[in-house]
């Protein structure tokens, strides 16, 4: 059986790539999803922290994880569609209307 | 497995927060019925659903208990936070009304909004889960992120909501991070078995130290975004610049509220013993809290003075005042004080919320229909056209400075007490200097209103429903800073209910 240590490693380095791709891309869909991976590398380490418990707790987290993710996929995508419309670019470096 | 029955959910605790999360569903279908140029029903439908959470709330209040099967606690904390939301929510309808009118974005839906994260808040103040804190926040963001966007396809408007949706998923994302490392080293998403594991872990081997260290960590950041403290405050001016009015009014208390509630209970209740060194008296946190707190107080203040439009300046100021609440949640960390720091805590986002609120109403008032208008220059002469108005605002700006016979002077002096009483000396002393800075700032605007000659006609928008907004939060103030034991007695038994959570 690969060790709980193993797992969480990983979910590490996925979070740290997440955050990496959200600070450093500039296209709002790829940030978007940089955030997605985000919050499956937290599912992996919930998911592999359940199995060393032995309980059901680190599951359920999950599933909720998942919904909320879905729900945030789609306010997300409806404002990107709006910001597209109305600027013909998802480049976050042209969001410079408010400044000061 | 024994499935639990319906009464053993306690369902009647739960009542104030799903009553209105159910109305917002209901108001939905009800909005498709009410034709276009009558939409200010919907309005009062909403205020009807926040008053009955309103009275529910006073009912539970004061019988505390857990619901559903401990993830829920109805106890005086999470009911005295419900009061000042719900005040919020029904103020912010009041300055909604006419301002969605005049500015041509009448749509049923921002009610339904409004009413879903505001019981979102309130699902935030009740959680004593990680998974509850979780939903509760999500619950509270994702109609926050429509809301600041509302004014679509305004284009500042729809970088206030995309600034905010990117900032704010990326927080919460830091946050399930957190709690997974949380639930890695302890066991449990539920605050009150967390307690005990630390107390385990800490007993143990290192590497669950580690996660405990690394997932307080991340939930702190995670939280922090929320309620805007440096150095996770970067969204704040922006959003609150591009949001609507009202809704930034809205989202200026009432996130603030559900992240403190949130940062409360868990370290109160789930990680008070988590200390780094051996034989610690304080909890570990304090030291984090203190120089974060410390940091918000001094850059919040410091760039408030350079700022030229209104709702930018509320926006630092704003950052600044959440530094003070965290003030006392650090002072909180001292054990023996964390009761007087929870009330301190919960007495100054009470006086915040109705200062904030009415000098947010009196920035709308001036606000043309076009969204312009916001900018400190168009103060000047206020005093001339409209006394009364500037006169409030006048008095609001004091508040927010910390002069007696204010709401803000009862706030700080609470919260400056705790803090000294939990020896937190140094704290204390930028607290203070940093009010005398943000004194700069404020009484520009004072004297912009009645020193300063100004030309056109400034006040032409101050509707009805807006004054009595104004008027409202007017009295709050002044009522909060004359007889501030209403509000002290009020809280008196607040911060012993957090404490004697744990089993």
């Amino acid at each position: 059986m690969v060790q709980t240590e193993m797992y969480v490693m990983l979910a590490v380095v996925l979070f740290v790539l997440g955050t990496l791709g959200v600070l450093l891309r500039r296209n709002a869909i790829l940030v978007f999803m940089s955030v997605e991976l985000m919050l499956n590398a937290a599912n992996l380490a919930l998911v592999a922290f359940a199995r060393q418990w032995g309980n059901v707790d680190g599951h359920l987290f999950v599933f909720f994880v998942i919904t909320v993710a879905a729900a945030e996929v789609a306010i997300g995508l409806a404002l990107i569609v709006a910001i597209f419309r109305s600027k013909k670019s998802i480049n976050i470096d042209e969001l410079h209307q408010l400044k000061g | 497995m024994q499935l639990p029955s319906l009464s053993e959910l306690n369902l009647g605790l739960t009542v104030p927060a799903l009553s209105l999360a159910l109305w917002a569903c209901i108001l939905l279908v009800i909005d498709l019925f009410i034709p276009r140029d009558r939409k200010s029903v919907t309005a009062w439908l909403a205020a009807g659903g926040v008053v009955f959470a309103f009275i529910a709330n006073l009912l539970v209040y004061r019988d505390p208990g857990v619901a559903f099967m401990g993830l829920f606690v109805a106890d005086e904390f999470a009911g005295f936070l419900n009061i000042v939301v719900l005040l919020t929510a029904f103020i912010a309808i009041l300055m909604s009304v006419d301002y969605l009118k005049r500015t041509g974005i009448e749509r049923g839906e921002y009610y339904v909004l409004l009413l879903m994260t505001t019981s979102g808040i309130m699902f935030m103040n009740s959680a004593n889960d990680l998974a509850v804190v979780f939903i509760a926040l999500e619950l509270l963001s994702i109609p926050l992120y429509v809301l600041a966007a509302f004014r679509a396809p305004e284009e500042r408007s729809e970088e206030a909501g995309l600034k905010y949706f990117i900032l704010g998923a990326f927080a919460s994302a830091f946050f399930v991070f957190g709690a997974a490392l949380i639930y890695g080293a302890t066991g449990s998403s539920s605050l009150p078995v967390i307690v005990d594991a630390v107390g385990r872990a800490l007993a143990g081997e290192g590497s669950s130290l580690l996660l405990l260290l690394m997932g307080s960590g991340l939930i702190l950041a995670g939280l922090g975004f929320k309620v805007a403290v440096v150095p996770f405050h970067m969204w704040t001016p922006d959003v609150y610049e591009g949001a609507p009015t009202p809704v930034t009014a809205f989202m200026s208390v009432g996130a603030k509220v559900g992240g403190f509630a949130a940062l409360l209970r868990i370290l109160l209740v789930a990680l008070p013993a988590l200390t780094v060194a051996e034989g610690d008296a304080v909890a570990g946190w304090q030291t984090a809290t203190w120089v974060v707190a410390a940091l918000t107080l001094i850059l919040g203040n410091i760039v408030a003075i350079s700022q030229t439009n209104i709702k930018r300046l509320l926006a630092y100021s704003s950052i600044a005042h959440a530094g003070y609440v965290l003030m006392a949640v650090a002072a909180a960390g001292t054990p023996g004080v964390s009761d007087q720091a929870t009330r301190a805590a919960l007495i100054y986002l009470m006086a915040y919320m109705f200062t904030n609120l009415g000098a947010f109403a009196v920035a709308m008032a001036i606000e043309k229909d076009d969204g312009s208008g916001t900018s400190l220059d168009d103060f000047k002469g206020l005093g001339r056209s409209r006394p009364l108005l500037a006169a409030i605002m006048a008095v609001f700006m004091l508040s927010l400075t910390g002069i007696p016979l204010t709401a803000g002077f009862v706030g700080k002096w609470v919260v400056f007490q705790a803090t000294i009483e939990a020896g937190l000396y140094t704290l204390a002393v930028i607290g203070v200097l940093t009010s005398v800075i943000s004194a700069f700032y404020y009484v520009r605007v004072i004297v912009n209103m009645f020193l300063e000659d100004g030309e056109g006609d400034p006040a032409a928008a101050a509707t009805p429903y807006v004054q009595w907004a104004i008027y409202l939060t007017f009295a709050g103030t002044l009522v909060l800073g004359i007889i501030p034991s209403l509000v002290t007695n009020l809280s008196g038994p607040v911060a012993l209910a957090v404490a004697s959570l744990v089993p």
